[in-house]
């Protein structure tokens, strides 16, 4: 309850701050989460029960319909959407361990080493991300392992480009040549003087990396070659039950949705955040 | 000139300077040879990349239920006994050569299982730069004319939601609602040789409408922004000043300015395309290059996914290299040394 005290003003004090868009994408993303964490502890029916006959019509018993195989599609939605935000979740703070370090200490250190990754970075961003993680999962196999590596290394190229931009620009501050000459050591660089004056770019970035980690994903997953069965995400949900479409069914569409609701909700936020900063510049 | 006071401390600073300055060819010739490394690079990479799997390929493709014996026949048919880099060059100088390898599927050579499907992809891919430029950029520049106003924040929330939406949503809705709605087109995008081009065109128009939809948005963005950025400069300012009317401004002041940055636009938008291509593909059941790929992949069809990967991924850094030479020529700024 008190933690609840604490948060509820800030959350309020920040929906106040935001204009309309930022704040549909609040609900639309706090309603996503509260879904897919907490609806299937309400939903009658787990998501691996076969409950009725293939592709039926919606219906009281059964709001969305039921899938290829007959199992209840609202509750598959719920755990997939589960399942995809806690994969993107995971696959972003990844591409940021990755990035983030590289990043700063490209733009502090500078010198070959900064040249070595930039040119690395390069390279790989010169690629179609699709493809790249085509060619790399058909090598490494589908295991949620190595589709985790995959994701977290191909949206760590763009994490390390901004942050070192960034950081770049931190690092020609006055205060930071004050810590030079107070002989502070490297560490204390990275995690005291920069890295708390790089995490409000950071923090927007990590909202659409997410989101390009939610769609990798769904994508990889609707292709075959993501998130296998019997488990799915939402991308996988589509093509479970992409046969239907033909005669008229929506239980492609519906997964395909609620993956799109989170998508926009989350960039409904940052475009809100990127304007306030925006704001914030000008009245300086 | 800000260089003439050097003249007499150095005349050869003054001649590459100018060299530099004035040779356009000199540019691009740079740019071309930048883009041959980025090309080796990515060609190493996808080499790399398929190399990385625990065991080797050959394990790897036959998985567990595989004999000793037809392990050594796919190894021997690689070649995997020889170290990479050997295998690495002669990959390469076969690609440029037009060979391939052949496919350990279906036996059957790479080079002709692509030809048969590059130029579905490229039909489909030109057909949907046809729609998708002059919707975006016609689209980006009037959000920019009227920023703020009504029109800007409507094709600015959508152009949101687009973005947003995964191409497959997309795909299905449109399938949904042009083909087992309306029943104005087919479910499966199949082409067939006795078509005419017409009824070819109407075979592809929904996976072209949808591919053009997915990467209008991403152009849309971009060219309102480089619109804007040239609009909000100071001689925009001036000449609204003298009393320019609207259409000259925009005409005859603005637009040789963004020309570059859209010119560059629609060049990434191809290169959008390419990337696309792959899911539409399979939404529609299209059979080109893309849904060849796909099928690679999930059989490690190692040669089959090297060749499109390296195909894929040549096609895209070509585009994005063109992108750079052609601002380099509309733009003259851009010659200038840092």
């Amino acid at each position: 309850m008190t933690a609840l005290r604490v948060i509820a003003p800030q959350v309020i004090g920040f929906l106040r701050e935001m204009d309309k868009g930022a704040r549909t994408g609040f609900f639309l993303v706090g309603g996503f989460l509260l879904a897919v964490f907490f609806g299937p502890f309400i939903v009658p029916y787990s998501e691996v029960e076969i409950v009725g006959r293939a592709f039926e019509p919606s219906s009281a018993a059964h709001w969305l319909g039921t899938d290829s195989v007959g199992r209840d599609l609202l509750a598959r939605i719920l755990a997939g959407g589960q399942t995809t935000v806690v994969i993107s979740f995971i696959a972003t703070c990844g591409a940021f361990a990755l990035g983030v370090p590289l990043g700063i200490t490209a733009a502090v250190l500078g010198g070959w080493f900064d040249l070595i990754v930039t040119r690395i970075v390069d390279a790989v961003m010169a690629f179609p991300g699709l493809i790249l993680a085509l060619v790399l999962l058909s090598a490494l196999g589908t295991s949620l392992f190595s589709l985790l590596i995959v994701m977290s290394v191909l949206s760590s190229t763009v994490v390390f480009r901004l942050t070192r931009a960034v950081a770049a620009d931190v690092v020609a501050m006055d205060y930071i040549e004050v810590a030079r000459l107070r002989g502070e050591k490297m560490r204390w660089f990275l995690f005291r003087e920069v890295l708390p004056n790089v995490m409000p770019t950071l923090l927007t970035e990590f909202g659409l990396r997410f989101v390009y980690a939610a769609i990798l994903i769904s994508s990889l997953s609707f292709l075959g070659i993501g998130v296998q069965p019997p488990n799915a995400d939402l991308g996988g949900m589509v093509k479970e039950n992409s046969l239907a479409v033909a005669f008229g069914h929506l239980s492609p569409i519906m997964p395909a949705l609620a993956l799109a609701i989170l998508a926009i909700g989350i960039n409904l936020i940052v475009d809100g955040l990127l304007k306030r900063n925006a704001d914030l510049d000008l009245h300086k | 000139m800000s260089f003439r006071g050097c003249v007499s401390q150095n005349v050869f600073g003054l001649i590459l300077e100018k060299m530099a300055y004035r040779s356009l060819a000199l540019l691009i010739f740079k740019r071309l040879a930048s883009g041959a490394v980025t090309l080796f690079i990515v060609s190493v990479l996808i080499f790399v990349g398929t190399e990385i799997l625990p065991g080797d390929v050959a394990q790897a493709v036959l998985g567990q239920q595989a004999t000793p014996k037809a392990v050594q026949a796919i190894r021997d048919e690689l070649g995997l006994d020889r170290p990479a880099v050997v295998r690495y060059v002669e990959w390469l100088v076969n690609f440029a050569q037009g060979d391939l390898g052949r496919s350990l599927t279906n036996e059957r050579e790479v080079a002709e299982l692509i030809g048969l499907r590059l130029g579905k992809t490229l039909f489909l891919a030109t057909v949907a730069a046809i729609i998708a430029i002059p919707l975006s950029v016609g689209l980006g520049l009037l959000a920019a004319l009227y920023e703020g106003r009504l029109a800007d924040k409507g094709i600015s929330s959508l152009t949101l939601v687009f973005v947003s939406l995964p191409d497959f949503l997309l795909g299905y809705l449109l399938l949904l609602a042009g083909a087992v709605y309306l029943g104005w087109f087919p479910v499966l995008s199949r082409l067939s040789e006795t078509m005419s081009f017409g009824e070819q065109l109407r075979v592809v128009a929904l996976p072209c409408l949808t591919l053009a939809l997915v990467v209008s948005a991403h152009t849309m963005r971009l060219t309102r922004a480089a619109v804007l950025s040239v609009m909000n400069q100071p001689y925009i300012e001036m000449a609204r000043l003298k009393g320019a009317t609207r259409r000259r401004i925009v005409f005859y002041h603005a637009l040789p300015n963004a020309l570059s940055p859209i010119l560059n636009i629609v060049m990434l938008t191809l290169a959008f395309l390419i990337v696309g291509v792959v899911v539409v593909e399979v939404v529609f059941n299209y059979a080109g290059m893309g849904q060849l790929m796909i099928d690679a992949v999930s059989k490690r069809d190692m040669p089959l996914v090297q060749a499109c990967g390296l195909i894929f991924a040549s096609i895209y850094v070509m585009l994005n290299l063109s992108a750079d030479i052609l601002s380099l020529i509309t733009n003259p700024r851009r010659r200038r040394p840092k």
